[in-house]
């Protein structure tokens, strides 16, 4: 069977045997919870690790550990050919230079990365020691657009950077369904827009944005882009020069990756242009008791020791989707989300976050149950061994828009099976019956 | 029984739909908690005897999940129930009950709260098991204790 693929992409989902070898990559997954084989369905929170990239990071502890970019000796070589290794399969995975590839602790980091860095340039700090980054000089009168969807980490940074230059934060509001709203968003980017900042896929809806409606309202006035792509990135395959995007960040654990290692992909001319974000060693050619000289991107932007075992177990878990194909991921996962949405749309006095649109979403879905708080509905799931998400997601803002406090997220990953999204189903719907609401009295 | 039905015991899901103790009175002295993570909110008041000595009833309106409700609920009727066995509680007592329902809370399931002290408020004993949800438990308590706090100052 061929699904269709967000992308317009069509590929072949994966067969059972070779999900079953997917599967068999993944230790965790052989564990039991609450007496029942753990069904994991919160890899948009953050994905489990592959054998693989769990001996990655070990063998370079092993066998490599030395500090990049300093010393001499055969390990310091070693380890830094390793960790730029790291960096050219990023690129590769990207399609970009890997001078445009800046590794930082996570997403969160790589934004307030650049927020930090706009806000630098606005007070006539540049690139080198004097050299300003004035194109990029915030003011009063000029504005940054978020949405209405955004996480936290690509809403406060903007909001600070804001209050520090003076300039207005405004926003692309979300309509009933979940949906941004396109025709405000012609009102909103504008002649004074200076920054775009957006999310690829909404955390909370798994809508995918149509970038390609927003992107060149922005370009049209020659306001940066910044793409949050953290829930796009382990989904479909991320090509920030097709998206035409300035920036591009997204977490290396929720791409079956280590914790501690994000990714900024910014444009070349972009990131030769920004001042630094943290200051210190291995970011500099010269220091004099008075000033210091600053490297070219990316070093520029990786000052201290930087993540070097994770970047090369990110590097191998790149290796891992890319074996598998993005687009057959997405295919598989595709067909497994029309399964969760069909069925949730099948249980009464429940509600789906951002409705239950299959097309142009990825395998994500955020219920509520009326009546009954997301903390205690996911007690049921946790307690039949089903690993879901519940709260806010750090995206207050969205919820609060949508009418919930707080929602439990099923989200899928490149291993969730089909019985996996049955069992869920099944819990789900004891929900209300187990707190003795319609039903049927308690089990 | 279950796990699931340890931590929901029936005195539970009925304080959560059948709240005691809801009602705040414009401009008394109230302390707000919050849970972050999961955005349930408490705001209580401690209601005083005409001595000022005694508890004479626990007030609170708040939103959450059952077991920040219900534990907020059964906090406000051990509070009533004290007044009708005509021992209403001193400063002193109720910060001495508040560390020993926080010690059972974080014991792990360890040490259950005494049915003789706690009443009914002694079914969140099966919280202690479900460290995510101490929290949840707490939050009525810890309002409690702050205002206790500042009358202590």
């Amino acid at each position: 069977m061929l699904t269709q693929y967000p992308g317009g992409v069509t590929a072949a989902p994966l067969t059972p045997a070779e999900l079953e070898g997917v599967r068999a990559q993944f230790p965790i997954l052989a564990r039991e919870v609450n007496g029942h084989p753990l069904a994991y369905l919160d890899s948009a929170a953050t994905a489990q690790k592959p054998l693989r990239v769990i001996e990655a990071e070990s063998a370079f502890y092993r066998e490599s550990n030395a500090a990049v970019h300093r010393g001499a000796h055969t390990l310091a070589g070693e380890a830094t050919e390793l960790y730029e290794d790291a960096r050219r399969t990023i690129a590769a995975f990207l399609a970009v230079d890997e001078n445009e590839v800046v590794f930082t602790s996570h997403a969160t980091e790589a934004l307030n990365l650049v927020a930090y860095a706009l806000g630098s340039a606005s007070i006539g700090r540049g690139a080198g020691a004097s050299a300003a980054a004035a194109p990029h000089a915030l003011a009063p009168g000029d504005e940054i657009v978020v949405t209405e969807l955004e996480h936290h980490a690509n809403l406060i940074p903007w909001q600070e950077l804001a209050a520090r230059t003076g300039a207005t934060l405004r926003y692309i509001p979300v309509l009933d369904d979940g949906a941004l709203d396109l025709e405000a968003a012609r009102t909103i980017i504008g002649e004074r827009t200076r920054v775009l900042a957006l999310t690829h896929v909404s955390n909370v809806t798994g809508a995918i944005t149509p970038l390609e409606q927003l992107v060149p309202l922005a370009r049209a006035v020659g306001a940066l882009v910044v793409l949050d792509a953290c829930q796009s990135a382990p989904h479909l395959a991320l090509r920030p020069r097709e998206l035409d995007v300035d920036v591009a960040v997204f977490s290396g654990h929720k791409l079956y990756g280590p914790t501690g290692i994000g990714v900024l992909y910014g444009r070349a001319a972009l990131l030769d242009a920004l001042p630094p974000f943290l200051y210190g060693g291995s970011m500099i050619t010269t220091v004099t008791m008075e000033r210091a000289e600053y490297l070219p991107a990316p070093q520029r932007f990786e000052p201290g020791t930087p993540r070097i075992a994770q970047a090369i177990g990110l590097a191998e878990a790149v290796r891992f989707v890319t074996g598998i194909g993005l687009e057959r991921i997405a295919a598989t996962e595709h067909a497994l989300t029309e399964r969760m949405l069909a069925g949730l749309a099948r249980i009464p006095n429940l509600r789906v976050l951002g409705g239950t649109l299959v097309t142009n979403r990825v395998g994500l879905a955020s219920i509520v149950v009326d009546d009954v708080h997301a903390h205690d509905a996911g007690q049921v799931l946790d307690e039949a061994g089903i690993a879901a998400r519940v709260g806010h997601h750090c995206a207050q803002p969205l919820h609060r828009r949508l009418g919930a406090t707080a929602s439990l997220r099923l989200s899928l990953g490149v291993h969730s099976t089909a019985d996996e999204v049955d069992r869920a189903l099944e819990a789900v719907a004891s929900i209300r019956p187990f707190f003795g609401f319609s039903g049927g009295d308690r089990a | 029984m279950s796990g699931l039905e340890q931590l929901y015991q029936q005195i539970i899901i009925d304080h959560s739909k059948h709240p005691h103790g809801v009602g705040l009175a414009e401009g008394e002295e109230t302390s707000h908690q919050r849970n972050p993570v999961c955005g349930d909110e408490i705001t209580l008041a401690l209601r005083w005897d005409a001595t000022g000595e005694r508890v004479e009833s626990v007030a609170w309106e708040g939103s959450g999940c059952s077991i920040s409700q219900a534990s907020a609920s059964l906090l406000a009727t051990l509070a009533e129930e004290s007044v009708e066995e005509g021992s209403p509680w001193t400063p002193e007592e109720l910060t001495a009950l508040i560390e020993e329902f926080r010690d059972a809370l974080r014991s792990r399931g360890a040490t259950p709260l005494d049915e003789e002290r706690f009443g009914d408020a002694a079914a969140l004993s099966g919280v202690s098991k479900y460290v995510a949800r101490v929290k949840c438990a707490m939050l009525a308590w810890v309002a409690a204790e702050d205002l206790l706090q500042r009358r202590a100052g």
